[in-house]
């Protein structure tokens, strides 16, 4: 069951697919059917919105005692990261010390490993975020 | 021929170690092994980059590069020995994860390290046959050699794209050849982690055969001499092999420096080559003239000649990223955490 819900979310984890309200412009990440402000105004009018992937951390935590999956990546950082476009995600950062982050950075989105179904299981793909260059 | 690379991306992952640090493991002087191969270091990808994530970065900086639509990619094809499916293609998420599918042709390709220039040679018939529009060759590895074994000083991580097609070229592949033996120098069976090779063996009558009758059959067919090239890359397995096959030829190393990236990120196998590509173009003026010379055990070369056109310097004032993999955010890693990085410790019941 975990393959087809992650293979169903495929498009918006591999390239940050997020839908637009076309009434009040607002942008949302993961991508909703409605927009919960307009309601039955939003109806019809969500067009898709393939999302920068930029944007700054503005919390985050170091994690030391992670998921079985994350047991070789302990410490790592994990960020409420803004994105240009509005929304706010939970994202992991990578490719930095975990001292080395802090509230303001700037990141972009960067295609990793989530994780995997053990090590016969499918593999599942999708966004971690780096410190911009 | 009028087909060439459109745009291109390289991608190496930030952690090194040296072979000093190997060394110190298994009791030797790794410092003298590293001097000895022609390496200072080299990438390890981390726990959670492979093959696939790799391929993807690449192709996302080679389509970020160039001003083309993903609809209009008709074919990828990845060349790799480490893909991380033994069934399921890495070109099918590379497709998904650049916006190019449903509608293209998609696979995956081994020949241990030219399987990256056997899909640029697959993309080039396909767009000059009016196949497709666009053909999207990638190279990539996360290779490993076996713990204490002399690859293990070597076998990195990284990988290029190449976006081929004839419209809005940055650099004309003028002809490609090949030359293929049944030579038995590496290998790797189904289901084993490390390769074996055959010591000896993996120099002259493979490596330094296939490419000297390879380069004698592109010199041949397009008339030239080294002289006439600015650039060459030859395939890497350490920093000494191209230098010596090179200066055989009569190549300079100014012709090699910037193709020759092993002695800085280690050998990147189906990456080796592409990803020096990649760095040629960084650097080279228009009109340079590059020779390519890959290698695969197994064994077969694929040479190239390409000229850089007059476009490649708008290419660079656009969204092109160089490859720069000298940059100072590099993270050194010891032993230990390379091994645990790798994958080498086994932990029961996770
Ligand atoms: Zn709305």
């Amino acid at each position: 069951m975990e393959v087809a819900r992650f293979w169903r979310e495929n498009q918006s984890r591999y390239n940050m697919q997020g839908k637009k309200c076309g009434a009040c412009g607002i942008v949302y990440f993961p991508p909703r059917d409605l927009c919960p402000k307009c309601r039955r105004e939003s109806i019809g009018k969500m067009e898709k919105l393939k999302l920068s992937g930029k944007g700054k951390i503005i919390s985050y935590t170091v994690v030391h005692d992670g998921l079985p999956a994350f047991s070789m990546q302990v410490p790592y950082t994990m960020a409420i990261i803004e994105l240009e476009e509005g929304p706010k995600i939970t994202g992991q950062i990578v490719d930095v010390k975990p001292d080395e982050v802090k509230i303001g950075t700037e990141v972009e989105a960067v295609f990793r490993k989530l994780g995997q179904e053990g090590e016969c299981g499918v593999i599942h793909y999708g966004y971690k975020f780096v410190p911009k260059e | 021929m009028t087909v060439g690379i459109v745009g291109y991306g390289g991608y190496v992952p930030k952690y090194r170690i040296t072979p000093d640090n190997i060394g110190k493991v298994w009791g030797v002087d790794g410092a003298a092994r590293g001097k000895g191969l022609g390496i200072q270091m080299k990438s390890i990808p981390s726990p959670d980059e492979d093959v696939i994530t790799i391929a993807v970065s690449a192709a996302r900086k080679a389509m970020k590069g160039c001003d083309v639509c993903p609809d209009d990619i008709g074919a990828i094809y990845v060349g790799s020995e480490s893909h991380p499916y033994a069934v399921k293609p890495t070109a099918t998420i590379v497709s998904e994860a650049i916006g190019a599918a449903p509608d293209l042709t998609a696979a995956d390709y081994e020949f241990a390290c030219k399987a990256g220039t056997a899909a640029i040679q697959t993309c080039m018939g396909l767009v000059l046959s009016d196949m497709v529009k666009y053909g999207m060759a990638i190279g990539a590895d996360t290779s490993q050699g076996a713990p204490g074994d002399p690859l293990e000083y070597s076998a990195s991580a990284g990988g290029a794209a190449f976006l081929i097609g004839k419209e809005n070229m940055i650099a004309e592949i003028n002809h490609t050849v090949s030359y293929t033996t049944d030579t038995p120098d590496f290998w790797r069976r189904e289901g084993q982690m490390y390769p074996k090779h055959a010591g000896r063996f993996t120099g002259e009558p493979a490596y330094f055969k296939h490419i000297n009758a390879c380069s004698h059959k592109l010199f041949q067919a397009m008339g030239t001499k080294p002289d006439d090239y600015q650039h060459a890359i030859f395939h890497q397995p350490n920093g000494k092999f191209p230098l010596r096959i090179g200066k055989s030829m009569g190549f300079g190393p100014d012709q090699m420096k910037y193709g020759l990236l092993t002695p800085i990120i280690g050998n990147t196998y189906s990456g080796a080559v592409p990803l020096g590509l990649t760095n040629v173009l960084d650097h080279a003026a228009p009109g340079d003239r590059i020779f390519v010379m890959a290698y695969g055990s197994g064994a077969g070369s694929d040479g190239f000649d390409i000229t850089v056109k007059d476009s490649i310097e708008d290419y660079r004032k656009g969204d092109w990223c160089s490859l720069d993999c000298s940059n100072q955010d590099l993270i050194y890693l010891d032993y230990a955490n390379y091994a645990k990085f790798r994958g080498k410790i086994k932990m029961g019941g996770v």
